[in-house]
């Protein structure tokens, strides 16, 4: 008898798989990033707009910073922008962004239409850095701590709701603002 | 008509220059022509989750399959080159999982569920072999 | 109006389905024939209902009617006739009605065709498509109802999605579902035996029809998915191992494993419980796949549009059919042991062994696609599994398979010899030397798996051709039957997909490069010039067309005409050009243009040997299935015997 009742139970714990995957299945196509936890990469990149002046990963650290990938071809990137301009007219945190495989022009117009909350924009036009940041989407933001740490990646729009339990928590604890 | 064919040509140059397409990447050596499709077929691409990186048009398929050619050229074999996308995208980005840790009960399965299988075949079929012998010796 | 009278039909068939559930049930019981006749009119009432249904909705694609939001959504003023047709089932609302549909007329056969069953067992079954079929019903009227209104009414509709506007649309679905679906009646059977606790030889022998049938049009359908992917999607892949192709593929093996364990349970009388448990899982296996494709689980090609709502609905549908049945089978399956006996190498052993193999088979598919899944659950990560895991270990099964597949056809019923046995299959053996050999030298790029697949396949097919040749000439009275030769032609077309399965990844070759007008480049002994592109318009597209001719050793093969398409919705879609052929497909296909003045193409070149040997195989195996369903004896009267066997022809138990 006992037997007979193994296809029963086996059913039921894929009932309860396919339950969890259903509660699940918004995220379903997010991916985490392998970089929390672990240094930035390394990178050097002109600054959007004065392509003469290099910006090394180096000089980022010592203060937090929230990057911001974006650019001008990107739709959401718009909608999650008075977000962005939110969170850094603030001062909780400084923002960074990095513009992502765009043309210049294209950038600047969007910033000034837009509104540039950046403290500071390098410009990745090949995408390659954003490559080694992982980044498959825009737009996508990654928190670093004062020691140049990824301690948390947002994929897609970065939301009130994500800034009060992702980003406010971890400032707090660094005990620090720009 | 006319306004068919401007219309058309509309069309066209939308398709051409809707993409600032990569050329199709250049390889001398077949075999490592062969390589690069056999590699790239193993890597899933992260935009259109439903495709490898080989047949995938998103622009981040385009970046990273050059940036595998241009790994493959400098020198690097096939596990440098996965070592270097895990890295950065996780394990999700390998269409073949690894064998080890977390994957485990996933290759072994198969193997342990047929071992099993076999050994209740081998008392299924003694059980009937020895009532068919009892069956003869009665009859 | 009329979109309002296709609701009311389907609400009244939701009421007859309800009724057909219920009253034939007790009437089953008390032995009341009035109440299990009802079984029988439901079926035929809810037939019409829902093909009225059916017909309404067609009707409104065909008229364009863009006030029923479904059509308004899936169609477009410009889309051909043909398409309007087949765009009824080109997304879920539309495509569940097909299968509500292609349930009820099952149902109606069973109903029609069951005049020599018994009329509890009759009423039973019928009941329980009844319930399957409300259920599906409730389904659809309360999450997924394809007759919704939009007010005010839409200009023009968005258009079908361009990969489906394509005659793989108008065939595939209709014939995959009249598998999956089918498979309800062999379910519905074995249920319906387990209730009246009549699991007897004569029930299974009644249900293998039923099984064939499903069976055959199965492979047909996951057949012309293959095909049409091929042609249509991917570059040139024929089977990619995703969630939604591993959710067809799984009944399709649980399947085969019941065909071959119904032949041993209506012959010996054993196996019964497996029998009964594979009936119950090929089924569930179907519904789970429905649940995969409509509940936004997993990522895949096919996915429909979810929503939680109608996930957490399939879910509970899920449980409580297949939770059931499976809670009855632990409670009322026969409990003795029954059936003759047999010895270690006998038919039955070889048999048992490969459903063994096919339900391993089965279980690796199940695991790993699911896998991504638990971990994800579990927060132990997110992973992928893919063609690399799913096609080794295929591969590796299919060994075993293959190597007995000719002693399972040889082997006698009871018990066998040895020696015998190896002497039957001595030419098999030389015929799959033959075709290693043959293999290694004329396709050096072969490697070990295309000769292996190769010698296994010449093995199997060897088999089957001499195996026929000795049951025509043996005994000129007992010719083979349609059971038999069907057997042999669907084991033959195995060998045949095997050939084809092994041989074409490994022996393809493929380039793609950048082309303009004027170039030219060899591949595999063909000549591929380029010719330039030029605009033309289609109904509801314009595109880019280019011209290739191919030549071998300076003589014209072919012209190819690929097409980068736009389609008035603003899709950009490729359209692969083909030159099919029996031992080899040429394949084009336009990528995207490199300059602005469209004058120079990425360029995708494929040349595919043996790749239509998976099909024309796939396609045998189905005429196989449809041939043993038409046997003669699932229409003969009970009492006829054709070989010598004990009287138990009644093997009900008393539970245990």
């Amino acid at each position: 008898m006992i037997g007979r009742l193994v296809p029963v139970i086996l059913f039921l714990a894929l009932g309860v798989l396919l339950a969890v995957g259903l509660k699940i299945a918004d995220h379903k196509t997010e991916i985490p990033s392998p970089l929390i936890g672990k240094q930035m990469p390394e990178f050097t990149l002109p600054v959007l707009g004065q392509p003469e002046v290099m910006v090394s990963h180096e000089e980022l650290i010592g203060t937090p910073f929230l990057l911001n990938v974006w650019a001008s071809w990107c739709v959401t990137c718009r909608v999650e922008h008075p977000v962005i301009e939110e969170l850094a007219r603030s001062g909780l945190i400084r923002v960074v962004g990095l513009n992502y495989r765009d043309e210049e022009a294209d950038a600047q117009a969007w910033l000034a239409r837009f509104g540039n909350p950046y403290a500071l924009n390098i410009a990745d036009i090949t995408g390659r850095t954003a490559i080694d940041f992982g980044v498959y989407a825009a737009p996508e933001s990654f928190l670093v701590d004062p020691e140049g740490n990824i301690v948390f990646k947002q994929i897609g729009a970065v939301t009130p709701e994500v800034i009060e339990e992702e980003i406010v928590p971890r400032v707090r604890e660094w005990g620090k603002g720009p | 008509m006319t306004l068919k064919n401007i219309l058309l040509a509309l069309a066209l140059g939308l398709i051409a220059a809707a993409t600032h397409a990569a050329d199709p990447l250049v390889f001398n050596d077949p075999a490592m022509e062969e390589r690069y499709n056999d590699l790239t077929v193993e890597l899933r691409c992260l935009v259109c989750q439903n495709q490898n990186l080989a047949d995938s048009d998103a622009p981040l398929a385009q970046d990273l399959r050059k940036e595998i050619y241009e790994m493959m050229m400098s020198g690097q074999d096939n596990e440098q080159i996965k070592t270097f996308m895990v890295e950065r995208y996780g394990d999700f980005v390998l269409y073949r999982p690894a064998v080890g840790g977390n994957t485990l009960l996933l290759w072994l399965m198969p193997g342990i569920l047929l071992g099993i299988g076999a050994i209740a075949v081998f008392f299924t079929v003694r059980n009937r072999n020895r009532r068919l012998a009892a069956d003869r010796q009665k009859g | 109006m009329l979109p309002e009278l296709g609701q009311i039909a389907l609400i009244g068939a939701l009421l007859i389905s309800l009724t057909m559930g219920t009253l034939p049930l007790i009437g089953a019981s008390n032995g009341n024939q009035k109440l299990m006749r009802v079984g029988q009119t439901g079926a035929i009432a809810q037939f019409f209902l829902i093909a009225f249904s059916f017909v309404i909705l067609t009707w409104a694609f065909v008229v364009q009617d863009f006030s029923v939001e479904y059509v308004a959504r899936n169609s477009n003023s410009l889309l051909p006739m043909q398409y309007r047709f087949s765009a009824v089932w080109g997304s879920h609302e539309g495509s569940l009605l097909l299968w509500e549909l292609i349930l009820c007329l099952w149902t109606f056969a069973v109903a029609i065709f069951s005049k020599k069953l018994p009329d509890d067992f009759r009423a039973r079954t019928l009941a329980v498509l009844g319930w399957i079929s409300a259920g599906f019903l409730l389904f659809v009227i309360f999450t997924s109802n394809p007759f919704g209104r939009l007010i005010p009414q839409a200009v023009d509709g968005l258009d079908l999605n361009p990969l489906l506007q394509d005659p793989g649309l108008i065939i595939h679905p209709p014939m995959l579902y009249m598998g999956y679906v089918g498979f309800s009646v062999s379910f519905a059977f074995a249920v319906a035996a387990l209730l009246g606790q009549q699991v007897t030889r004569e029930w299974v022998r009644w249900s293998r029809p039923w099984t064939h049938v499903a069976w055959a049009f199965l492979t047909l359908g996951i057949a012309l998915g293959s095909w049409w992917a091929y042609y249509e999607l991917g570059w040139g892949g024929w089977w990619f191992w995703d969630p939604v192709e591993n959710a067809s593929f799984m009944p399709w093996i649980i399947g085969t494993a019941l065909i071959h364990s119904q032949a041993v349970t209506e012959k010996r009388g054993t196996f019964r419980n497996w029998t009964l448990i594979l009936a119950i899982t090929a089924f569930s296996l179907c519904l789970l796949g429905t649940f995969l494709v409509r509940s936004g689980v997993l990522t895949s090609v096919h996915a429909f549009a979810s929503d939680p709502t109608r996930g957490v609905f399939i879910l509970t549908y899920l449980v409580v059919v297949v939770g059931g049945s499976l809670l009855l089978f632990a409670i009322r399956a026969p409990g003795m042991v029954q059936g003759s006996n047999f010895a270690g190498l006998s038919r039955e052993t070889l048999i048992l062994l490969n459903n063994l193999l096919l339900v391993v088979m089965a279980a690796m598919v199940l695991t790993g696609t699911l896998y991504p899944l638990l971990l994800d659950a579990l927060d132990a990560g997110k992973i992928s599994v893919g063609p690399p895991y799913f096609g080794t270990l295929f591969a590796l099964l299919l060994i075993p398979l293959a190597v007995l597949l000719p002693f399972g056809f040889y082997a006698r019923w009871q018990e066998d010899s040895l020696k015998r046995l190896l002497g039957e299959l001595r030419v098999p053996a030389f015929a799959a030397l033959v075709g290693g050999v043959a293999t290694y030298f004329l396709l050096p790029t072969a490697g070990g798996w295309g000769v292996a697949g190769v010698a296994g396949a010449f093995w199997i097919m060897a088999s089957c051709l001499r195996y026929y040749r000795e049951r025509m000439t043996a005994n000129p009275g007992q010719r083979p039957g349609r059971g038999e030769t069907g057997m042999i032609i669907a084991h033959f077309g195995v060998g045949l997909f095997l050939v084809g399965a092994s041989l074409t990844n490994p022996v393809s070759s493929e380039k793609h490069l950048r082309m303009v007008a004027g170039d030219s480049f060899e591949l595999a002994g063909y000549n591929f010039v380029f010719e330039g592109t030029r605009g033309v318009r289609g109904p509801n597209y314009v595109a880019d067309e280019g011209e290739f001719i191919v030549y071998k050793s300076g003589k014209r093969v072919t012209s190819l005409y690929p097409q980068k398409r736009r389609y008035s919705n603003g899709q950009v879609m490729t359209e692969a050009a083909l030159d099919p052929g029996l031992t080899r497909d040429l394949y084009v296909g336009l990528g995207e243009a490199l300059n602005e003045q469209g004058t120079a193409w990425a360029v995708r070149l494929y040349h595919k040997p043996f790749i239509r040997f998976i099909w024309i195989g796939a396609l045998l195996m189905m005429a196989g299935g449809f041939l043993a369903a038409t046997d003669r004896r699932y229409r003969r009267p009970v009492s006829q015997k054709a070989e010598t066997r004990p009287t138990d022809a009644n093997l009900a138990e008393a539970p245990a």
